[in-house]
């Protein structure tokens, strides 16, 4: 075989790395799933037979150099490989999420061009085919999970097992044909293609060159000193830029172990087994988790909840000053150390965390207590910046150098650069290549000398180095009287609370400003459980009085913190209502990423909006939605519109 | 009458398997009640087969006659050609007919791995003693049959609930576990009664989805009593219809659809 020979080349793209690594750690674990209740693991060289087949199987489907191949599914090793037989054919990965409805699925495939889908199961194939009706580009379907697959038409469709089977039948035709093209490609080559969620319009198809995912995974590897050993779950969406720099960059750059769960709702059992050593979720999960704890916690009996109370305040005081390997006095860490062996241990085991010894948030700001919370157990929990278009990092926090309010300093290669009006620019070898089919938005966003808009406006503190990130540049406003108008730190202000799921706060060019509340099911429902309050649905839970008034404390509470920032304290919301419904990608109101798209929000619920503003107590409403199938209904509701205390702006008083 | 014990394929264009269970003037009393009168069907391999009537007409009763666990006073069962003597339970289950209870017959206090084990009862061999010390050839018995139960937690979706009691589990859970258990067993002739009793939409959705995959995936034979008629009409391959303990029709859902027998039974008749 040619491994030999390519590992001692260049590492010019994933299946040179996948060669390395079939040659160096080829009996290591390089993917685990669980399946049938136990974990099946896969060596590096297991990987590189299956991935050969693969590519073998595409070659003699007729996949040509260039091609696009879609891919859609959960997190599964069978898709991973996918993705690299697509690179070693000389074919352009194109993931997909996989809880889009077909309408959306159906742009992404028309828009990239795929002549082959490679689909996770039923349900995705099915999808497929109802996207084939508009969309004609599609040649082949090739599943993965042959359950149900049975009586489908399978004229222009096979199982994976199929394709893999004919490919090996079929090696010595196309042995030759296919080192050959893996072995041209080149630095410059695509690596993937993946589509941005799309915040604003349509989601734009952000081209990845070799070159921008192996020198980032690079880059950031040796910046926390990622190592073959290592373990990741793989649970994030394969179509997030994050998750290929996790689970393919960094995982081929240093042949750690990918793991992926059984489904999605044994991802939290999963992870307790599996222990990663390098961890990455969003706030929201960190923040589900906590929740839990303290629902737990509540239920315990009086001697446990002493004994955790207890030692998390040790904790709070002391655990990240011995996390930063700060000096603190022996009694403390006496009781830190015996906290260690009653409480955190056995919480972080619970958690599925002992062994974390990189981990990471992003996406969206982290409240400070929950930080802390997992900090002061003595998870080395850091916060990164970045975007899909610069293949994930810009900036990301040192080991000794975690802040809350922060998202740290440049990760190596990356420089920065805040604009006048602003607004933060980088640039670094991720930087994407181009927009598919969009040259225009590519010339919008990076300029020639390779600068790249993030959209976002921040600044960079002069004595540290750090950069803070204040909001989205396109979001940041003026109110009517010309203060500053900055949604997302109240947003995020609002959000630290355990009531509270997601926050809209509108205002720009108004007098004054309101919100849309969404309440933590979870937490509010415990909450009423524990109350003996008795409620049918979200719906009347949502329109509860007790509800409206613990979610007006929340919102008065957040006043008086906003009002103490000089610049913000136009931002303080005066009315506000808790809305009927949760936010949903599926109504289009959130990205698959779960962010908030403000202005279809604003349209969608423009009465409510001007209701809040007219001053009028309540408000009837009809609002669509979307069910997981696709199909619509639509949800009517009266909802209580509320008066939050404010407090007065003491300089503009003074001025008066 | 087209020979019931080989296989045919109808105008439409399916294939019929051969007769797997065939009930022949059925009549079941309970003291002086006849809950079943007289009554014939078949139930053909491969087939989807329910039955239908108004409370009180019998279905139950009728699945049981199946299942083994009443003897009729009149009549014969014939299953796989061979007329079935009374017989216990255990015999049944042994002859590869496996069911679902209308009211859920689970343990409570076991996990869900340990209730879908039981399923296997039929197909473990080795003696108590060498269970109790997990001895000899007992340990790989486990093994193969464990296997065989993950099969099907990974065939029903019920991954994530493993290790939970079934105690705990929201109702239409519990339902799914039992046809997890029934399904363990790898029947032959599937007996389902009332699979969606007390269900949502969503649920109902699901359990569906789950009936005909069994179907498709295993080939298994299924017979069923359920109070939906959306969901019978749009599963079975063939409806028996009762009334007071009489068939009052019999075949596809559409046939039964239009006989006025039924249409008077469900909708009743008026007295003008």
């Amino acid at each position: 075989m040619s491994t030999a020979t390519a590992s001692a080349g260049a590492l010019v793209s994933v299946p040179h790395l996948l060669a390395r690594n079939a040659a160096e750690y080829g009996g290591k674990a390089a993917y685990r799933e669980k399946e049938f209740g136990i974990w099946q693991s896969w060596t590096w060289s297991q990987a590189q037979h299956e991935i050969e087949s693969m590519a073998l199987g595409l070659l003699e489907l007729g996949v040509a150099r260039g091609d696009f191949i879609a891919i859609i599914g959960r997190n599964r090793p069978q898709l991973y490989w996918s993705m690299v037989a697509a690179q070693m054919v000389g074919a352009v990965p194109v993931p997909l999420y996989q809880d889009a409805v077909a309408e959306e699925m159906a742009y992404v495939l028309e828009h990239c061009g795929a002549r082959y889908v490679i689909a996770g199961d039923q349900e995705q194939v099915d999808k497929v085919i109802e996207v084939q009706e508009t969309v004609s580009g599609i040649e082949h379907i090739i599943y993965v999970d042959k359950r149900g697959m049975r009586k489908y038409d399978h004229s222009a469709m096979n199982s994976m097992e199929d394709i893999k089977a004919t490919g090996r039948a079929a090696h010595e035709r196309f042995d030759r044909e296919l080192a050959d093209r893996w072995q041209s490609l080149t630095y410059d080559d695509t690596c993937v293609m993946l589509y941005t969620s799309g915040t604003t319009g349509r989601p734009k198809g952000v081209v990845l060159s070799n070159r921008n995912i192996i020198e980032t995974s690079k880059n950031s590897a040796d910046f926390d000193g990622l190592r073959a050993g290592d373990e990741v779950l793989a649970y994030l969406p394969m179509a997030w830029v994050g998750d290929f720099i996790f689970s393919i960059g960094q995982a081929y750059w240093t042949g750690f172990c990918v793991n992926c769960p059984e489904s999605a709702d044994t991802m939290m059992t999963d992870l307790r087994e599996i222990g990663p050593s390098y961890y990455f979720a969003p706030p929201r999960i960190f923040e589900t988790q906590l929740t839990n704890v303290m629902i737990r916690m509540e239920d315990a009996g009086r001697f446990k909840k002493w004994l955790f109370h207890t030692f998390m305040g040790v904790a709070k005081r002391v655990g990240p000053q011995i996390l930063d390997g700060k000096s603190v006095g022996g009694m403390d860490k006496l009781k830190y150390g015996l906290g260690r062996l009653l409480v955190y241990g056995p919480l972080l085991n619970t958690l599925g965390m002992s062994k974390v010894r990189v981990g990471y948030t992003a996406g969206e700001a982290i409240g400070p207590e929950i930080f802390d919370f997992y900090r002061s157990l003595g998870i080395n929990l850091k916060q990164l910046y970045g975007q899909t278009e610069a293949s994930v990092f810009i900036t990301q926090q040192k080991d000794d150098e975690v802040r809350a309010d922060t998202v740290g300093t440049p990760t190596p290669g990356v420089e920065l650069r805040i604009a006048d009006d602003g607004e933060v620019y980088y640039r670094s070898p991720g930087v994407f290549v181009k927009y598919f089919k969009n040259d225009e938005s590519t010339a919008s966003t990076k300029d020639a000398e390779g600068w790249v808009a993030t959209g976002d406006a921040g600044f960079i503190e002069p004595d540290t180095g750090h950069l803070r990130i204040i909001d989205r540049a396109k979001d940041v406003g003026k109110m009517a009287d010309g203060r500053m108008f900055a949604p997302k730190y109240v947003e995020n202000k609002l959000k630290f609370f355990p009531n509270i799921l997601e926050a809209v706060v509108f205002g720009n060019a108004r007098d004054r400003c309101t919100a849309f509340i969404n309440i933590d099911l979870t937490a509010v429902g415990n909450w009423a459980e524990r109350n003996n309050i008795a409620y049918a649905s979200y719906q009347e839970l949502s329109q509860h009085p007790r509800v409206l008034e613990t979610i007006q404390a929340h919102v008065e509470e957040v006043n008086a913190s906003v009002a103490a920032d000089e610049m913000l304290s136009g931002c303080q919301i005066h009315r506000f209502c808790v809305l009927h419904k949760e936010l949903d990608a599926d109504d289009g109101e959130m990205t698959r990423t779960r962010k908030v798209r403000r202005r279809i929000v604003e349209e969608k619920f423009a009465d409510i909006i001007d209701a809040l503003y007219s001053g009028a107590p309540e408000v009837s409403t009809e609002t669509e939605v979307t069910y997981e199938d696709g199909r619509k209904g639509s949800i009517k509701a009266t909802l209580d519109l509320r008066d939050a205390a404010v407090v007065a702006d003491q300089k503009r008083m003074a001025a008066e | 009458m087209k020979d019931m014990y080989e296989p045919y394929v109808t105008d439409d264009g399916r294939t019929i398997g051969r007769c797997l269970m065939d009930m022949r003037n059925i009549t079941l009393r309970f003291g002086g009640v006849e809950a079943i009168k007289n009554i014939s069907f078949d139930i053909r391999e491969g087939e989807i087969r329910a039955i239908i009537g108004p409370n009180g007409a019998g279905k139950s009763s009728m699945l049981n006659v199946v299942s083994g666990f009443y003897v009729p006073q009149e009549g014969e069962v014939w299953f796989r050609g061979t007329k079935r003597p009374p017989m216990k339970p255990y015999q049944v289950a042994r002859q590869g007919i496996a069911r679902t209870f209308q009211n859920i017959a689970l343990f409570e206090g076991m996990s869900v791995l340990d209730n879908i084990m039981t399923g296997r009862l039929g197909h473990m061999k080795t003696g108590l003693f060498s269970q109790a010390w997990w001895y000899g050839s007992a340990q790989k018995e486990e093994t193969v049959n464990r296997e065989a139960v993950e099969k099907v937690i990974d065939f029903l979706e019920i991954q994530h609930i493993r290790k939970t009691p079934v105690g705990r589990l929201p109702y239409g859970l519990k339902k799914r576990v039992e046809l997890a258990r029934a399904l363990a067993a790898e029947p032959k002739l599937l007996l389902l009664d009332e699979p969606m009793a007390g269900m949502n939409v969503e649920e109902k959705e699901d359990m569906s989805r789950f009936i005909l995959d069994v179907n498709d995936e295993f080939g298994t034979t299924i017979a069923l009593i359920e109070h939906d008629m959306g969901v019978v009409m749009d599963l079975s391959d063939r409806v028996v219809v009762m009334d007071y303990g009489k068939k009052i029709g019999d075949g596809t859902p559409d046939e039964v659809r239009n006989n006025q027998a039924v249409i008077d039974a469900y909708l009743g008749v008026s007295h003008d």
